[in-house]
């Protein structure tokens, strides 16, 4: 199945492919669009993503998550316009038990974001429109500290 | 034999082909999808990033460093690069 989808996100078909009678946990993660970025009024967003790069790096860290923990692990994450209030990716890990759960969930979560090669663009209320960069955004925390 | 064997070493290896894919916010900079680079072996994939700074005069706005991938894994600017091989450049990565 493929992780990246056009479609709405489906939680209990995410919880549907990791869940079987030796689980006893299943940690999930959703991710929705905001209404507020860096202070800014956001009306929807828009993904796009190098696809055959993103289906494989999901495939490793699901495959990663699943030999560093007892778990079975699904990712789904939408492209196109994703609008306010929607979840734009979902992860959920099944364990025998919770601790191994929310573990791997929170690593898959991390380690998406981190490392499959996905882009979004807001659009503002004000009617302009940006590429989201999370390192721009790091970099300007890191000058707020420093003068704090 | 000597002379084969000159002329074996003294030929230039042939050049070698790879594509490089440019996404999201690079290309819009560089008004492309898709870059066709050839260049001599050994090349790296900072090699390949090197000449199309120099050979396209927007990518000069490219950031100093910039993720890059090799045949669709993450990949390192001393990574040696082959033929066939498909390069990408990645803005920074903002999924989730």
């Amino acid at each position: 199945m493929p992780f990246l989808t056009e479609d709405a996100l489906d939680l209990p078909r995410l919880v549907a492919q990791v869940a079987a009678p030796e689980r006893g946990g299943i940690a999930t993660f959703l991710g929705l669009v905001r209404n507020h970025n860096r202070g800014r009024e956001v009306l929807r967003l828009d993904y796009s993503a190098y696809g055959a790069m993103a289906e494989e790096e999901c495939g490793r860290i699901v495959a990663e998550a699943e030999s560093r923990w007892p778990v079975r692990v699904a990712i789904a994450h939408r492209l196109g316009r994703v609008e306010i209030g929607e979840a734009s990716v979902g992860v959920a890990a099944a364990a025998a038990h919770r601790s191994d759960a929310f573990e791997a969930c929170r690593y898959v979560t991390e380690e998406l974001k981190r490392r499959v090669p996905i882009w979004k663009r807001e659009f503002f209320a004000d009617g302009t429109e940006a590429w989201v960069d999370p390192t721009a955004a790091a970099r300007t925390a890191s000058v707020e500290a420093r003068r704090q | 034999m000597r002379n084969l064997e000159h002329s074996m070493t003294a030929s230039p290896a042939p050049l070698i082909s790879v594509r490089v894919l440019v996404f999201a916010k690079f290309a819009e900079l560089l008004a492309r999808e898709e870059i066709d680079v050839t260049i001599a072996p050994p090349a790296t994939v900072g090699d390949v990033i090197a000449k199309i700074r120099a050979s396209i005069p927007a990518a000069k706005a490219l950031p100093p460093e910039l993720l890059c991938a090799r045949n669709r894994a993450h990949a390192s600017p001393s990574d040696t690069v082959s033929d066939g091989d498909e390069l990408a450049l990645l803005p920074p990565l903002a999924g989730g």
